[in-house]
């Protein structure tokens, strides 16, 4: 018999997305840690990195970093396959489809943070969406969407002004930083 | 400036439609407050008519609805938000001179023909007990 050897050759791409994930990987679990009064209302320090993907090498990439991050973070939670885990695919696909459409927005006008904003709300629209037709069938829910909209804004613009800072430092010569100064 | 120098660096990431952005994400949050916060806000009208549920209705658009009781018709009125008792055939109109009725739990009743009329939903203002 012939020993088979299956080799997968990673291309560049995928080691660099494979970094990419675990640094967003890192954060969730790091945030994870944070104690928090409300399910549901977190940072999401790993969507900076998210931004920051999609704004330097594009929508393919944030895609492939948030969906790993989404798996691949709630494996090492503990979380797979449980409600939470249900909720965050929800909000990460709900916002990577605004992202998707507010990337061509233009971008001399609306920067990182606009995006993270964008993303923010997406993020508790497509979990609100699920949370209400799943796992609370009341519309009970919604009652909590002026602290959910305020957590959004809040952590969004924060979010959002940390990726912009992180885009102009690391890579001042492109494009999609802030303004050069 | 050491004060403002540490907020400028931050102030400079961003750009003129993250700026309306973040506005209309506030506007949202305080949207979101006013109306889904408003306290008693009732979203539905029950109907009871000699004891037993006779309609429930939403409370979005206006309408009017004949309720039969023993000693007639009694006309309920219902706006978006409020509704009333229009007319009863009852000697004293005390459901009908209560006028419209605006927060969740309140309630008119006709005794003299057996009609109720009550707001619910929203954040009542009173639970059974008080009733």
């Amino acid at each position: 018999m012939t020993p088979s050897i299956i080799e997968i050759q990673p291309t560049r791409d995928d080691a660099r997305i494979a970094r990419l994930a675990a640094s967003a990987i890192v954060l969730s679990v790091a945030e994870a840690a944070i104690p928090l009064p409300l399910p549901g209302v977190k940072p999401g320090l790993a969507n900076i990195v998210i931004l920051i993907v999609l704004l330097r090498w594009g929508w393919r990439d944030a895609i492939w970093v948030a969906l790993l991050r989404v798996f691949a973070g709630s494996l090492l939670l503990g979380q797979f396959f449980a409600p939470g885990f249900f909720l965050a695919l929800a909000g990460s696909v709900t916002s990577l489809t605004v992202l998707g459409l507010a990337m061509h927005l233009p971008r001399r006008w609306f920067g990182p943070v606009s995006l993270s904003i964008f993303a923010a709300f997406a993020h508790i629209g497509g979990q609100l969406v699920v949370a209400r037709l799943w796992l609370v069938p009341h519309d009970g829910v919604f009652y909590l969407v002026p602290v959910f909209a305020l957590a959004a804004t809040v952590f969004g613009l924060v979010n959002g002004l940390v990726a912009a800072k992180l885009l102009r430092d690391i890579w001042p010569e492109h494009e999609t930083g802030s303004r050069r100064v | 400036m050491p004060a403002s120098s540490r907020v400028l660096p931050w102030l400079e990431l961003l750009r003129p439609g993250d700026v309306l952005t973040l506005l209309l994400a506030l506007a949202f949050c305080v949207l979101s407050v006013v109306t889904l916060w408003r306290g008693g806000a009732p979203d539905k009208v029950v109907i009871r008519a000699g004891g037993q549920v006779f309609a429930e209705l939403g409370l979005s658009r206006a309408q009017q609805i004949e309720v039969p009781g023993p000693l007639g018709l009694t006309l309920i009125e219902v706006e978006p938000g409020r509704a009333r008792v229009a007319s009863d055939p009852g000697p004293r109109q005390y459901c009908v001179r209560q006028g419209w009725l605006t927060r969740s739990g309140a309630t008119a009743i006709c005794a003299p023909n057996e009609v109720s009329l009550s707001l619910a939903g929203g954040a009542s203002d009173y639970d059974t007990l008080h009733y």
